[in-house]
């Protein structure tokens, strides 16, 4: 196992706890990242360590331009370099884009977009450094297609997207691997609100499960996927097929 | 950490970073160009790394503009670095 550790942001629930147990699992010391919910990253944590894994849960907002520097040095200190990162931290504040203030737009642009941005630009070098790197960007099948009321989140996840792309392609030769996982309907505090009839656009029938998505971050951070690069994976039961 | 780096140390650490990176050790002198040592942006930026992780020295983006030839990336790491 390599000297280093993964840390996944909005670790505390849905999609990224399924995604901290997981890398936990493979082997990776986790950093638990949170905005609020202290308790249920505890919890995270909890089961990692019963399981047998490392981790420890770091309170942050991605939104602060001084989160990046904080969390990485933390996890620096305690379990090495930060080699997989996992920007999953993201917030909605949907409306039709002439309800949106600029409250609502920037909330979700600074979160989705500009903290997975920072993260990057901060973690990225330590990465090169150690000829080895996974970045993994969880955007949606909303930045690929649309959706209509969610014209902030659509954007922030279409720029990670474009962000994906770009540093994959920067960073290749150095064996940095950058990826986008693009979720469709999965079953998480974020979508509780959304009615069942989306399920009908949904080839599958049903929503996805939080682990479901965690299972492909897991491959993506693995050293068999060193060869993907720049890809977005949909993991959506057929929605965008 | 207030020691002084002298331009000996900065020579013989940016040396062995740029051999690590692919430069011919031979060609590395003062008014070689990056270019010339085959060194790209991606290089001076993991250059960057290298310098920040052993004296804490930050070059930026408009540093880089300046860092044509191996002297001159002494020059601004020097510059930094006391």
């Amino acid at each position: 196992m390599r000297e280093g550790c993964a840390l996944v942001t909005g670790g505390s629930r849905g999609i990224g706890a399924a995604t901290a147990r997981t890398l936990a699992d493979a082997g990776w010391p986790v950093g638990v990242n949170y905005h609020s919910g202290a308790d249920a990253a505890e919890q995270v944590v909890a089961d990692i360590e019963a399981a047998g894994g490392k981790a420890v849960a770091l309170q942050g907002d991605v939104a602060d331009p001084a989160a990046p520097d904080a969390l990485l040095t933390a996890l620096k200190e305690r379990f090495g370099p930060v080699l997989v990162l996992v920007n999953n931290a993201g917030v909605s504040a949907d409306g039709l884009t002439p309800q949106i203030d600029d409250e609502a737009w920037g909330k979700v642009i600074d979160t989705n977009l500009s903290g997975a941005f920072r993260l990057i630009r901060r973690a990225i070098s330590p990465m090169m450094r150690a000829r080895f790197g996974r970045v993994i960007n969880i955007a949606s099948v909303v930045g690929i297609r649309g959706n209509p009321g969610q014209a902030n989140y659509a954007a922030s996840k279409a720029g990670l997207i474009g962000l994906t792309r770009t540093v994959a392609a920067e960073v290749a030769r150095r064996s940095v691997t950058v990826n986008a996982v693009a979720p469709g309907f999965v079953s998480t505090d974020l979508t509780a609100d959304i009615s069942d009839d989306v399920l009908e656009a949904v080839p599958a029938r049903r929503a996805g499960t939080p682990e479901e998505v965690a299972a492909c971050v897991r491959f993506l951070a693995s050293e068999e996927a060193g060869y993907v690069t720049g890809s977005i994976l949909t993991v959506d039961g057929g929605m965008t097929a | 950490m207030a020691q002084t780096v002298t331009r000996e140390q900065i020579q013989e650490k940016v040396t062995e970073a740029l051999v690590e990176l692919g430069a011919d050790r031979e060609a590395i002198k003062p008014e070689a160009e990056f270019e010339a040592l085959e060194l790209d942006s991606l290089d001076l930026v993991e250059l960057a790394q290298i310098v920040e992780e052993e004296w804490g020295v930050e070059i930026t983006a408009k540093d880089m503009e300046t860092m044509k030839t191996v002297g001159q990336a002494l020059d601004v790491v020097e510059q930094r670095a006391s």
